[in-house]
């Protein structure tokens, strides 16, 4: 199939929240990632914070969709079956010039509608995070936690079993308006669509300059991270953010717990040249750890399992104090273009409702018809270790694969590896394997695993070893075979 | 679930778990199990190709799957009991396994549990090294894995961080099969795996060894395509000035071993921080009775010739506890002291033979292996020459005097 | 012409240094030694030295694509390649039992390529 009513350029949560809200509808929908999964950007490589809103500009875009998006991420995490914690945060003050910070963060929570906020003393604090010492702190309930690469998954999935095309390994390399629909040229054939809704992140501006002269420039700022070890998970409770560093329009060096209880450090805020440079580096992981440690003293300095790095999209300099609000619009130059640009942060928890708003736009261009069944796709989700012994038992007898665990770690089964692997957009590389499923995310990193992985995909999906990869479309794994095979007579 | 009652339940079938479990058996126990969560046996032998095992043990010096392949065909004779593929999901606290495999779940009740569940990699992130994160790093042990047992090579152009035996061994497999290497990188002034290896497996094929390194920087988009070293000076601080780039498209790490105690973390055993194992006493019995350790996840061993010697007598323990448990509350304290890492057993509970293990923190040269009650030294003997990539033994004997005596025994190195 | 050399034993795991003075085709070991085994093996290594070859077979019809195998002696160093390359192009058919001897005879060295684990039939 060429033709397309709505074509979406980036499989990342922007863009797997749009299809997903569009998939409800009688539309033909196709979705170009370049990367080798959905959530190969930034979409990844983030904190996997629910905002509250209290960080984010009074009457902004930023603001509106913010609050409204944490509003509408409750009922979606049931409907979508995702997980989503609601932890709380504490914004701390370390003395009484801090607290004014805090008090200017009430306010613009007030402005935004941000229920709840209150400013509790330290010695209240101690009680319920007794490692974290401070004057006075902002408590925030509406703040919560998701795994980022999980919720832009079950939305990709959603959205592909209800008919939208997804196609991976897809880079738009050209742009045409002609009269009526755009002509999309891409790595995999050329395609045709009625609108265009360009959710490329990083890349978004190169693909404006397809069509037009882009008016905005793309300010990289790389945010790195330190992921500890589930040992450490008790230290604290809820996230704690330290007071805004108000310069860079960022927030900060944050501890923040993950849903599978791990601790995250970070990020960090660096301006830099190139938008591909995710890179980690020595200076920023000291920072990281020492920062945290001044927060958190009984920080231990060994219990790093793993580190990453993401980069914002920003559409402010660094001189210019980095802060720019979202630019959710249509193109005025080229009719049936519709642009989402400088989405970073709060865009996890504002994703649901940017999905709105875009729909909205679409419904002036075409007719918006209702499905009249929709497949959740809730099955099959539960996962093995979380299961009672006899279901556990049940599920073995109707299939061996669930009682062979290959992930040590995390206890995850063959079968949920297969599963993973047999996922509606057709992603198998080991990282498609390892966000759907946590194997290879575990103390060992992959190291019992790994082997395991690939055994099954070579054997039961008849995958080459030339073509195995880890992340990204040219990340192969591996070289050739140790003894080839055409040896055989 | 299927509900089994053993003597003696071993969680591990490498070859601490296979000596430990034919050791039970020699020594009483009826019915004993092994468990293993692999579909073959011999843990990480089968994928240790290389000779050099058992030399000391037998005088010939074997493959891993040959000296794998004994121990199996002994327990086979033995009739110990045998589940591959099989994963134990909890242990608690009165020796009850919860295990699973394809025929479902088990729930193994024995009299003694024997731990022998190996160990696991360091990782990158162990170290911290900066850079990207690109395709074509892996540890030297699931290197080793894909390139034995799956029949995949895992790049062209290889670097290697650690001079370990692993690293080592790996290094001379991968020229073998026409892979370019291209260094091993060890931040020592020395090389940490055995000197034959260094022999057999770099000056043999003038792999170059670059002591007082280490990897500063890996670069690569999407698969790996440089990686940066530079010279470490005493402290292991980088000396401004020494980068230098080596263009390659595999890296191999050989950081060291992590002893495996998932499973004796989860029922709150008492691990040795120095050594990541389980703290035992003289028997092999951690901190809760009924349960044994011995292989790499009580110490990580040089040789699988002195691994053997412990796990043997683990099971052998292990088998009489199945039979009388020994309610012995006296715990005299091994403590390791000057020069010394670690010392197992960290316990003493009855009079008799001991053979401590240790590991020093520096390599000397004519020194004095001293056991100290308070000021008194009670034992010393002279050792030509220690180092910290060589595990010592040392035999001693607990008499009675010291059982009424001391509330802890010191260890330590001293110069001679 | 004499030399001295120093060879480090690769018998055991200790790998002493032994100390050897070489002329022409006589070799008199010096000092650094620990046992007999160490003498031989340092007189080999100076004159004539050999290495256990251990590498792997493809495996047609097996539990596992190959088997692992070694060179049943040492073999003579300088040949090590090229009995790689002899070994590379071989394969087995499954079951093979440790023991078996894969390649007789390899390279005219007179040395066997055995099999050093047993793989069943698919």
């Amino acid at each position: 199939m060429k033709n397309f009513q709505v074509a979406i350029i980036g499989g990342g949560v922007i863009g797997s929240a749009i299809a997903w809200e569009l998939s409800k509808y009688k539309v033909d929908v196709v979705v170009f990632e370049k990367g080798t999964d959905v959530a190969s950007g930034t979409s990844k490589a983030n904190s996997g914070v629910v905002h509250s809103g209290i960080n984010s500009s009074p009457g902004s875009l930023k603001a509106r969709f913010c609050v409204k998006g944490n509003e509408m991420l409750q009922d979606l995490s049931k409907n979508l079956g995702f997980n989503l914690k609601w932890i709380g945060k504490y914004v701390i003050a370390k003395n009484q010039n801090e607290v004014k910070e805090l008090n200017q963060l009430i306010r613009i929570g007030e402005k935004n509608k941000v229920p709840d906020l209150k400013i509790i003393d330290g010695s209240e604090v101690i009680k319920k995070e007794p490692n974290v010492s401070c004057y006075k702190a902002l408590w925030v309930p509406t703040a919560g936690i998701m795994l980022p690469y999980e919720f832009n998954i079950v939305l990709a999935e959603t959205a592909a079993v209800n008919n939208v095309k997804f196609m991976l390994e897809t880079k738009v390399t050209g742009l045409k308006k002609k009269k009526d629909f755009f002509d999309i040229k891409t790595n995999n054939g050329d395609f045709f669509s009625k609108i265009v809704i360009n959710a490329a992140g990083l890349n978004c501006r190169d693909i404006v300059s397809m069509v037009e002269e882009p008016d905005f420039n793309i300010f990289p700022c790389r945010g790195e991270y330190l992921v500890l070890d589930k040992n450490y998970s008790s230290i604290i409770n809820s996230m704690i953010y330290p007071v805004p560093v108000k310069e860079l329009g960022v927030l900060g060096v944050h501890i923040t717990p993950t849903i599978e209880g791990n601790i995250l450090l970070g990020p960090s805020a660096e301006f830099i040249d190139d938008s591909k440079d995710k890179i980690t580096t020595k200076n920023m992981m000291n920072i990281l750890v020492e920062e945290a440690k001044q927060i958190i003293p009984k920080l231990p300095d060994k219990a790093v399992i793993n580190a990453y790095s993401g980069i914002r999209c920003k559409l402010a300099s660094e001189k210019s104090g980095g802060w720019a609000d979202y630019r959710i619009e249509e193109s005025k130059m080229i009719d049936g273009m519709i642009n989402l640009i400088g989405i970073e942060s709060p865009g996890l928890t504002s994703a649901p409702a940017i999905a709105k708003e875009i729909k909205r736009i679409i419904s002036k261009f075409l007719v918006l018809d209702k499905k009249n069944r929709y497949n959740w796709n809730k099955n099959g989700k539960k996962r093995f270790v979380d299961m009672s012994y006899k279901e556990q038992n049940d599920l073995i007898k109707k299939d061996l694969r669930w009682g062979r665990i290959v992930c040590r770690c995390e206890h995850i089964t063959e079968a949920e590896i297969i599963n993973a692997l047999s996922n509606p957009l057709g992603a198998k590389s080991l990282s498609s394997v390892r966000y759907r499923v946590r194997a290879g995310m575990g103390r060992c990193q992959g190291g019992f695993c790994t082997q395991h992985i690939i055994r099954i995909m070579e054997e039961q999906f008849d995958m080459k070893i030339n073509d195995i990869k880890l992340k990204s479309p040219q990340s192969y794994m591996f070289d050739k075979r140790t003894r080839e095979r055409n040896n055989e007579k | 679930m299927k509900n089994k009652n053993v003597d003696v339940a071993v969680i591990g079938a490498g070859p601490a778990g296979l000596a430990a479990a034919i050791s039970a058996k020699e020594h009483g126990a009826n019915n004993v199990i092994v468990i293993d969560r692999n579909s073959w046996l011999g843990g990480i032998l089968p994928q240790c190709i290389h000779d050099g095992f058992g030399v000391e043990e037998t005088g010939i010096s074997m493959t891993g799957p040959e000296y794998a392949e004994k121990y199996i065909k002994m327990a086979e004779k033995q009739n110990i009991q045998i589940l591959t593929e099989t994963m134990v999901l909890k242990l608690s606290k009165d020796e009850e396994i919860i295990a699973v495999n394809k025929k479902g779940l088990y729930k193994i009740k024995a009299n003694s549990i024997i731990l022998a569940m190996g160990c696991r990699e360091k990782t990158r992130w162990n170290i911290m090294i900066p850079g990207s994160r690109p395709s074509g790093i892996y540890t030297a042990g699931v290197a080793q894995a894909f390139i034995n047992l799956y029949n995949i090579m895992p790049g062209k152009n290889v670097v290697i961080l650690g001079s370990g035996d692993v690293g080592l061994i790996i290094a001379r497999r991968l020229k073998f099969e026409g892979a370019n290497v291209l260094g091993v990188i060890e931040i020592l002034p020395y090389a940490s795996g055995l000197p034959r290896n260094v022999v057999q497996c770099l000056d043999d094929y003038d792999i170059p060894l670059y002591l007082n390194h280490t990897i500063t920087y890996i670069k690569g988009n999407e698969r790996l395509e440089q990686v940066n070293i530079a010279q470490v000076d005493k402290d292991f601080n980088v000396v401004p000035g020494t980068e230098k780039k080596i263009d390659c498209d595999t890296l191999l790490l050989s950081l060291g071993l992590i002893p495996e105690n998932e499973l004796s973390n989860e029922i709150g055993i008492e691990i040795d921080m120095i050594t990541g194992g389980p703290i035992v006493n003289q028997q092999m019995e951690t901190s809760i009775n009924g349960i044994f350790a011995c292989g790499n996840c009580l110490q990580v061993y040089d040789t699988v010739d002195t691994l053997s010697i412990d796990a043997k007598k683990a099971g052998e323990n292990a088998a009489i506890n199945s039979k009388y448990k020994n309610d012995s509350l006296l715990k005299i304290k091994i403590i390791p002291c000057k020069n010394i890492r670690y010392v197992v057993p960290q316990i003493i509970n009855q009079p008799g033979f001991v053979t401590f293990t240790l590991r020093v923190e520096k390599p000397k040269e004519n020194v004095i292996f001293k056991v100290l009650s308070g000021e008194q030294t009670i034992f010393q003997k002279k050792i030509r020459w220690v180092n910290p990539a060589n595990m010592l033994r040392v035999d001693f004997e607990i008499t009675n005097d010291i059982i009424k005596s001391c509330k802890s025994l010191e260890v330590s190195i001293d110069d001679q | 012409m004499t030399n001295e050399e120093e060879i480090t034993c690769i018998v055991c795991p200790i790998g002493c240094k032994i100390l050897l003075k070489k002329s022409e085709n006589k070799i008199k070991i010096l000092k650094g030694y620990k046992c007999k085994r160490g003498i031989e093996y340092a007189k080999n290594e100076a004159l004539n030295p050999h290495r256990m070859l251990t590498t792997s077979v493809k495996v047609k019809n097996g539990d596992w694509p190959l088997v692992s195998v070694k060179s049943s002696k040492p073999i003579p160093k300088e040949k090590i390649f090229v009995v790689l390359n002899q070994v590379k192009k071989k394969y087995v058919n499954a079951p093979i039992n440790l023991g078996d001897i894969i390649i007789k005879n390899i390279s005219q060295t007179g040395i066997n390529i055995v099999a050093t684990k047993t793989i069943k039939k698919n």
